[in-house]
Formats: C-alpha cells, structure tokens, sequence
C-alpha cells in the first residue's frame, strides 16, 4: 500500500492506466473468458472425493428387494389417479398406513398471480400425504426426507410405486437413527414448496395451507425423485436449485458412489460422462455440460423439487429415470438399491452436511470445478469496469478546474478496489463545486474547456437515474398489476398481457433518452454523460460483483455479455453500432440467446418462431416463479440490471 | 404413542414428602411387577417396575426447602446398554432371578421405544411422619414394534419378545406379579387370547378409563411348576383394527421453525382432545442461553383467540451461567389446539464454546407438560399400598381427573457456525486483512496529500541550509 502513499508512482501507475487502457480492458476481458473456457481442463478441475467421513465407504449391503411390489403399487396408484382424477389421497394414505408409517396429510391452496399456461393452472388447491417412517428409540431431533412430486398427468406413478416398495423395506430395518419422511406432493413444486412452508411455520410466498399435523425435526437432507417407466436406462441428477443454490458436493458424491457401486449409468445434464480427460475430447464434452449448468444455474428457478430444499439449508438433490432407446436397461430394484445405500449412508451423518463445498461447478460427475478456481473468470471480466471506471474518473476529473488543493488527487484512483472509495470521494468535490461556483470558476485549468460551474451537480444525474430506475419500477409491478386493464382493453389472455406488457415497458424504455432531455438542460456536454457513465459503471459494478458472489453463473453471464457494451458507451463515434451492441447486450436479449444456446446444446436446436414462443413462456415463467417461489432473477433485471442498462443507453444518446 | 416421547435420561430427585403412606405398614423389602399392554396397532409395550425400600439412619429434616430444588436435563442423551448395566445392578437379584431375568440388553433395545427411570424418595413411616424410610423405585418401559420385531405378525409371547421365559420368583421379592391387559377383548367376543390361565383378573380405573388385567403371581407355585417355565402368550384372533388408534386427551408437539440462522421461534403445540372437558396445564420450559428470548413475543393461542395464561413465571437466561426458565399454567380449551410460540435469536459463541461437533446444532430440552386430565370414569381414591405398583404412575387425585406428566421432543437448533475445517488460515488471512488493508485505507482516506517540490540542489542546496539554520534564517 506504500506504493498508493507515494505521489510519483501514484502518477506513474495513473498514466499507465490511461495509456494503456484499452488494450488492458481487452487483455482483461479475453482473460475472463479464456479463463471461463479453461475451466474444464485438468489442472483446474479435479476428481470429486467424499470429505463426509461418515459417509466415506459404500460398505453398505443392499438388500431391497421389492421391484414386484413396487411396480404393483405403482400400477395401483396409477389406476386410482386415472378414476379420481387428481392425487389418490384415501388410497396412499391408506398404503402408507399398511406399510406401517405413520400417516398425515396437508391441503394447500395458491392462486397465482395470473394464470399459468405451460401447467394449465391458476387456481391450485391441492393435497400433499407423507408418512413418517419413526427412528427406533430415537427423539425425532433429525430425518430425512424422500420425496416424489405429482403432476397434473400421471406421469410419476413409478415413482410413487417404489417409495413405498422403499418404505416398506426400511420400517422393516433397526438401523435408522434419523426419521424418515416419505412426501408425496400434489402439484408438483407448489405442493413441496407449501409443505416446506407449513414444516417450517412461515410463510414466504402467500400459500394458503392447513398447519402440519406430524413433524420429524430438523431435515437434514432430502432426495427427490421421477420416475415414469418401469425400466430405466439412465439416471439423470440435477442440483440446481432456486436461487441458484447448490446442495453440498457431497450428497453428489454420495449419488456417484452408488451410481458406480451399482453399476447404474447416471448422467448429469442429460450428458454422459466423458472418459479420457487427457485428450481433447473429454474437455470439449465437459464444456458443453458445464455450460448447461451454467445457463441453468444462471436461470435461478429450482430444476425439481430439491431446489425448494435448500433454501431452508436442507441439503437436497433430485433423481430423474431417463428410459431411453439404449439397450442395457435396469429395473426398479437397481434404482431402490442405489436409494437405500444413499438413505443408509445418510443416515450415519453425525452433523450437517459441511465438509465438502458448497460453490462449485460440474463439467462431469465425477469432475468439479471449486470456487477458488472459478472466481478469477468473472473477477477478469469485473476488472474491465474497474479500469474503465478509473480512467473515466481520471478523465473527468482532469476536465475539471484544479480549484482543489489535491493535484495528485485523480491519480489515487488507480487500483481497482480503490475505485468506490475514490469515485465517492469525487462525488463530493462534484457536489461541493456545484455549491461554490467562484472558487471553481476562479482558476481554469490548464487546457480544459470553458466550463459553466454548476453543470453537474448531483442534480442534473439524479434525472436520468431517477427515471430509469422508475422505468424498473414499473417494469416490476405493472404487468402483474395491470393484467385485468390489459386483458379488457386488448383481445389478449391475462398471461399475454403480462409478457406483452412486460416487452411493451421494457421496449419503451429505449425512448427514455428524448424523454430525459426535455427535463435536463445540460450545459456541460462532455462532463454531463462522464459523469453519467460513471454512475452507471460503477453501479453495475457492484451489482455484478454482488450478483456473482451469490450465483457465480448469473453473475458471469451478466458480466459476459454487459461488461464490453457498457465500457464502449460514449455519444461520439459510431453510434449506430454502439447502439446495436447494447440492444444485443441487454437482458432480455441476452435471456433470449441463453434459450437458444441452452437448447443448441442439448441438441435440440430451435428455429425462431419456437425460439420466440419459449422466450414469452420463458418470460412468464420467471415473474410466476417469482411469486410462487421466490426466485429472485425477475427483480434482479427488473429492478437492478434493467434501469443500469437504460443509463449507458442514456450516455449513448447522450446530447 | 402419539403423544411425543422424550428419550432424555431424566435423573428426578424428589427431595418432597411423599407422605401417601398412612400408617404403619410392613416395609418389604422388594415388590416387582411387569405390565403388559398389546396396543391396538399390534405393537405391545411392557413395563417393569421394582420398588425397594429400606430403613435408614439418614432421616429428613424439616420441610422441603424449595430454594435446593434443581431441575436439569440432558437433552442429547439416548438410553443405551451402559445404561442398563448398572441399573439392574441396584435390583436385589440382579438379572438372576424373577422378573429381571427378562431384561437382556439384545432384547431390550431391539424395540421402537425405550425408557428407564430411578425414582428415590423419603416415605413416611408413620402418620406424624416422625421417622421415614427410603424407597427406591426402577421402570423400565418398552415398546415392542411388530413391523421390526415380530416380523409383520401380531402375536405375542414372552419368549418372543425377550428371548426368555420366567422360571421362578426372586426369592427376596414380596411380591412378584405380571399384569397382562386384556380390556376390551375378553368383552366383546373375544379378539385377544390369553394363555396360560391367570390366576386371576384385576379391574381398577387406568389414566381415566377402566381397565380389566388378567394376573399371574409368580409366588403361585401351580403357575410355573407345571411346566418349569412361565411362558405369557398373546394371540389376536381376529387381526387388529389398524386404522382408529386411539389419541389421549393430552398430547404435545413442540418444533423449531423459520429459516436462517439469525432468528427463529420455538413452537409448542398442546393438543386437547376432551371433547367438553377444559383443563389447566403448567408448562415448564428450560432453554439454554445461546438462544436469546424475546419476552414480548410470547403469544399463545387456542381456537384463533389470544389465551391469557393464568400465571407466568420467567428467569431470564444469564449468558454462560444460566438458562432461560418459563413456567406458565395455561387454560386448555375442550377439544382445541393451544400454540405456544417465543421468537428467539441465536447468540454467536465464542470459538471454544463449541462442541467438537458443531454442525450437528445445539440441543433444546423438552418442555415438560403437567397437567391434571379428566378421567372419562371416575375413580375412587385407592389404598396405595394394597393396589399395584402401576396405579401410582399416573396417580388420581380426586377421582374426577389423574396427574400425567408429559416431555415434548428436544429440539436440534443449529447456531451460525465458523468453518472449523481451517481455523489457521482463517486467523491468518483474517490478521493480514486487517492489519495491512484496513490500515492503509484509513490512512489514506484520512490523510491530507501534498505535493513536495523534488529537491534539486542537492549537496550545496542542504549544505546552504544546515548553515542558514545556524544563523537563524528560514532556509532556501
């Protein structure tokens, strides 16, 4: 830090930033994602291994047997769901009774905010039954959950099949030290997330649901499972959940040492495991399957039921069964095996668990990417805003009179941790200028322009920034609010009306810069859209590096696509490129590109029309997800990204 | 089954009179029973229980001081055979003879419930209570599970359940009994059968409801000379109704909820299922210190309305001294449920203060429920000598209602935790941040810069100086 004390080298390091500050922005960026492609070569991911030590052996014989029994119960439940219609609670309950659980039901009620039309529902009444498997002995401190959602079609029945084969078998064993809970939701997600509610007592998202009668503790973690055939070729597993939590890589590990002790082929993103990591391939095909976590991690809604798990610090994951055209298939026993040595090894946990990591990423199962290797990728990309926002100020700062005493003051603002603090610091010589106009006016630097004194005041800023995050504002409450005037006024559906409206804000929002102008007068043209740029800089700054903290992949993608368009925004030049760049760059487009590459690499490519069809529904899926469950990444763009990215269109059109 | 069992080793040191004793009675030695219950659920629970008492020197003066009466629980406790060993060490025949020689460990913890308590208190001797003896007194609870144990059938028998039969009386017992419970089924067209014969059957009013017992006396010498052994046999003729299990008017249910690991609330449910009948409950809650109460968020509600507790007595906690106590008498309303809820916020302790498992949480201790419960049968105030040791269990006190006592479950809380896994590198990087960041950063943001003309000159210019200095002249 002595090297910030000394005035010299403080002069030196600021004109090296100014001199080379495009080239280093270009080097910075190229690095983060250089670094980002990187990842999935050897030395920075590394074999997963099993920290849980009482987990550590898979020395667990697995004695489940009850494939018949489990594809008769699924038979049973499938018959019974086809003549009710709905969830057949007499009958599960009775079944969970039979094999011997003690048995409880729960009745939810949620109507969303506007209808749903991918699940065809807006007002969901619903019944969750879960039977509660009693520890010998034990106090009922801790338990595990295992749970199945249903949907509205009957799909899933195999699943609800071998819980209960599953139950069965474990009331029959002595070994348990933690409480099982067997859960069958109604309504799939909703179900589970009413029933996570009233297990906890609180209420987050305005579910209506009657209080629980039976408990079982603190969970400790939770499996979910789907499974709609007999056979399965595969086991996909997810662990993205909302928010873009992940459960511990542990509990992933747990499913890969059963997956491998059975002999079961799992797979993660619907991607089989690359072998040879030497070569070039395994990498390449590790790359496609990180990007999938990426773009799904980024997406923040809960890919199955486990993702509403982990809110509540429950470490969760959910099991799909893929039956595919392969040949080598395994029947129910296998996957009720590789179930019962996972439930049998967690139930040996002594504490949470918490020795593995939380933040990682998979480019294959059995490889992991921890977050000290990955965090340089997006600290990178943050760089260039860093660099930009310190030569901006340096510039804006020598366009300003030297009426202060600190000649050697710009110059500080060099190390890019340093930059918040000085633009603060400049924030207040802006404001204290404003308020003495003839001391500034008395000595004009050398070389600058005329200037009038009080042209950027925190006045003329608070216009444009004041606007643009009203424009947020209304981009987050009217669509849901407006819906009905909508739907009356419009031949559109209430869901319509709610992404229409919400495309119809969010495009208006490009007009903002006419609309700003009528109410700033800016006399200072070059200072005014500096000072604007920095605002706006440094604001999406922090709200990248916040982002990113929390959902590295949201945070990179965001930085990714935002970071070069915002360090290139000026009113000079060619403004029709910029202008293109930055409409590219926005959020909603960059939404769009994800689904695109999203499904490119599953490889189910998609034409424009279907293209644009899955942007609408992906669109009114993230607002409904967002009163339903709490995602977070509708009021991220709405309320933080969006109105950022209206000031650099401002500084674009800046006059 | 349905109320919640706490599994707490629960050492209760009744320094009170236990003055139920009316005049002078014989002081056997050892009196010892074994109750067998089959539950509707086709589970069976047993229950030993031995009583001994002697005479000591060591006599009780004057009346019990409340002030050195202690209270205290180890939540985290689970029963296991280190506990069982030197309890059957304090039975007059050890595990050689009567009763006792059922209780084998293999058996004994094969079963879905378990619990086991030493009760020890001053009996009077006399009316004035001039002289008193002690007695001591062991239960012994278990649940056998059908699913686990009996392999899916209902059928029961003492070789069954405990790998033994009796084969005769503990020679020092006065008295040796087994009680089997056959209410309800020698009745109505017989679903349970019992064999051998009892000797005879027993009737008296249980928790509220009459019960009927078919008797065995081990002192009965026709009972095991026939056969050498005293094998008890169950058998359901007609299999169980499965599905109405019977609820007791009182149950509790007691659960941590919210998110986070800054604030919570600790929720009690207290569940009244007397279809007219109100009672009062006094609800005892001991809770450690490193969840701090918010007082003023106690709310307790039954059927939607605010229920006023008739008294409240609370010690707030003292940190690393002392728990939080709340004592309330609370009205339960006829078939309600009563929600007790406290907001707490979980302290930060210090870095030795955890437990070398931290992660697993913290434990709260049951509340503990007593409560007077209507009986639907009222019973007459017996004589407790003549009538069996189970009856003083749940004793009656004015035949309209018995005395139950009730522990909820513990809780397991988890506190923010530091990550133990690193603790070097954490004080290191933690050390290095503040001493060279946080440092450097206040200086230079609070420090004034100028700007110090390079020197030129050099040499002359300093020599010049050092010269002007002495002469008193401001320098060049």
């Amino acid at each position: 830090m002595g090297l910030l004390s000394d005035p010299v080298r403080r002069r030196a390091i600021a004109r090296f930033i100014l001199r080379l500050n495009t080239p280093l922005c270009v080097l910075s960026y190229v690095a983060g994602i250089a670094w980002f492609l990187a990842l999935v070569f050897p030395p920075l991911t590394q074999r997963t291994y099993m920290s849980e030590n009482a987990m550590g052996s898979t020395m667990v014989e697995e004695q489940f047997v009850g494939g018949d029994r489990a594809r008769n119960f699924a038979r049973d439940f499938a018959a019974h769901r086809r003549k009710s219609g709905s969830l057949p609670v007499a009958w599960l309950e009775r079944s969970m009774r039979s094999v011997g659980l003690e048995v409880y039901t729960q009745s939810f009620y949620r109507k969303l905010p506007f209808p749903d039309e991918t699940h065809e529902r807006y007002m969901v009444s619903g019944t969750n039954v879960y039977g509660i498997l009693r520890a010998p002995r034990a106090a009922s401190t801790e338990s595990l959950v295992l749970t199945v959602p249903c949907g509205p079609d009957s799909t899933n029945s195999q699943a609800v099949g071998l819980l209960l084969a599953l139950a069965a078998h474990f009331r029959g064993q002595i070994y348990w030290a933690k409480d099982i809970i067997f859960l069958v939701t109604e309504h799939d997600l909703l179900g589970t997330e009413a029933w996570l509610e009233a297990y906890h007592d609180i209420n987050v998202t305005g579910i209506q649901s009657s209080p629980l009668q039976g408990r079982a503790g603190a969970i400790q973690a939770a499996v979910a499972l789907e499974l709609s055939s007999d056979v399965v070729t595969s086991l996909d597993v997810t662990v993205e959940g909302l928010n873009g939590q992940l459960p511990n890589l542990d509990l992933l590990n747990l499913f890969q040492t059963f997956c491998q002790k059975g002999g079961l082929l799992c797979t993660l993103q619907g991607k089989l495991q690359p072998q040879d990591w030497t070569s070039l391939e395994g990498p390449l095909q590790g790359l496609q399957t990180l990007l999938l976590m990426v773009l799904r991690q980024a997406s923040g809604r809960p890919h199955g039921p486990h993702g509403l798990f982990l809110r509540y610090r429950v470490e969760a994951l959910t099991l799909r069964g893929i039956n595919s055209f392969r040949q080598y298939k395994y029947d129910l026993v296998a996957v009720g095996k590789a179930l019962e040595g996972m439930f049998r090894k967690l139930n040996h946990l002594l504490e949470r668990l918490h020795q593995s990591f939380f933040f990682y990423l998979l480019p294959a199962l059995s490889r992991f990417v921890s977050i000290g290797l990955y965090m340089p990728a997006a600290g990178f990309l943050l760089l260039v805003l860093g660099l930009k926002i310190s030569s901006t100020l340096i510039l804006s700062t020598h366009l300003w009179p030297a009426s202060n005493p600190f000649n050697s003051n710009p110059i500080q603002c060099l190390v890019g941790v340093l930059d918040l603090v000085h633009a603060l610091e400049l924030w207040m010589q802006l404001h204290e200028a404003g308020g003495n106009p003839e001391e500034a006016g008395k000595a004009p630097g050398p070389g600058s322009p005329p200037l009038a004194p009080q042209g950027v005041g925190l006045a003329s800023l608070m216009a444009p920034l004041l606007i643009s995050q009203a424009m947020g504002l209304a981009l987050y409450v009217l669509p849901v609010l407006g819906q009905h005037i909508a739907a009356q006024h419009f031949p559109v559906a209430e869901a319509e009306a709610v992404v229409l409206t919400l495309l119809a804000i969010y495009v208006a929002g490009l007009a903002l810069p006419h609309n700003t102008h009528r109410v700033v007068s800016s006399q200072v043209p070059d200072r005014g859209w500096m000072a604007l740029k920095l605002v706006a800089l440094i604001y999406l700054a922090l709200q990248l590096g916040c982002i990113a903290l929390t959902n590295f992949s949201l945070g990179f993608l965001l930085a990714a696509t935002m970071v070069p368009a915002a360090a290139l925004t000026k009113p000079h030049g060619p403004r029709p490129l910029y202008a293109a760049l930055l409409v590219v760059t926005s959020p909603a487009v960059t939404l769009l590109g994800s689904l695109f590459l999203w499904r490119e690499l599953q490889e189910v490519p998609l034409s424009l029309a279907e293209g644009w069809q899955l942007f609408l529904t992906a669109l009114a899926q993230g607002v409904l997800e967002h009163y339903t469950y709490g995602a977070l990444l509708f009021p991220i763009l709405a309320l933080g990204l969006y109105p950022c990215w209206l000031l650099f269109w401002n500084v674009l059109f800046w006059k | 089954m349905a109320a919640a069992m706490s599994l707490a080793v629960l050492l209760l040191l009744l320094v009170g009179p236990g003055c139920w004793g009316h005049a002078e009675h014989p002081r056997d030695s050892l009196r010892e029973e074994l109750v067998i219950t089959p539950l509707p659920s086709g589970d069976v629970a047993a229950t030993f229980q031995f009583r001994t008492r002697w005479d000591s020197d060591l006599q009780r003066e004057g009346d019990t001081d409340h002030y050195f009466l202690r209270y205290a629980v180890l939540p985290r406790e689970v029963v296991c055979t280190e506990n069982l060993t030197p309890w059957k060490k304090l039975l007059p025949c050890s595990s050689k003879a009567g009763l006792s020689v059922l209780l084998k460990a293999d058996r004994l913890f094969h079963t879905s419930y378990h619990s086991q308590a030493v009760h020890i208190r001053p009996i009077c001797r006399n009316a004035q209570c001039t002289s008193i003896s002690w007695e001591l007194r062991q239960t012994l609870s278990v649940v056998f599970d059908a699913f686990i144990t009996g392999q899916g059938k209902k059928d029961w028998s003492l070789f069954r359940m405990f790998s033994r039969t009796l084969t005769e009386a503990c020679p020092l017992a006065s008295q040796s009994l087994v009680y089997v419970d056959i209410t309800g089924f020698s009745q109505d067209n017989g679903t349970l059968e019992v064999s051998p014969a009892p000797s005879s059957t027993y009737q008296d009013v249980i928790l509220g409801t009459w019960k009927t017992y078919a008797v065995y006396d081990l002192f009965d010498t026709a009972m095991i000379n026939n056969s050498r052994s005293l094998n008890i046999q169950l058998k359901w003729k007609r299999p169980p109704d499965t599905e109405a299990l019977p609820v007791p008017f009182l149950h509790a249910q007691r659960y941590v909820s919210g998110y986070g690991l800054q604030k919570g609330e600790l929720s009690t449910l207290l569940y009244n299922s007397h279809p007219y009948r109100a009672f009062p409950v006094l609800l005892l809650d001991a809770v450690p210190w490193y969840l701090r109460l918010y007082v003023h968020t106690l709310t307790i509600t039954s059927k939607g309305k605010e229920n006023k507790p008739s008294y409240i007595h609370y010690q707030p906690a003292q940190d690393r001294q002392q728990p939080h106590l709340l004592e309330m008498l609370i009205q339960l309303p006829a078939n309600s449920v009563t929600k007790v809820s406290i907001q707490f916020e979980r302290a930060l302790l210090k870095w030795t203060e955890y437990t070398p498992d931290p992660n697993h949480g913290f434990y709260v201790s049951p509340s503990v429920l007593s409560a007077l419960v209507p009986s639907v049968v009222a019973a007459k105030p017996v004589d407790w000598e003549g009538s069996p040791l189970f009856n003083t269990l749940f004793p009656v006190s004015d035949g309209s209602s018995y005395f139950v006592r009730l522990y909820t479950e513990p809780l397991l809380v988890n506190l923010p935790t530091p990550d133990f896994s690193m603790p070097y590198n954490v004080i290191c990087l933690t050390c290095t941040v503040v001493a060279v960041c946080y440092g450097s950063f206040y200086n230079l943001l609070t420090r004034t810069f100028h700007i110090e003309e390079p020197k030129s000159g050099g040499l002359a210019k300093r020599l010049a100086n050092l010269i002007r200095r002495a002469r008193g002249v401001p320098p060049l």
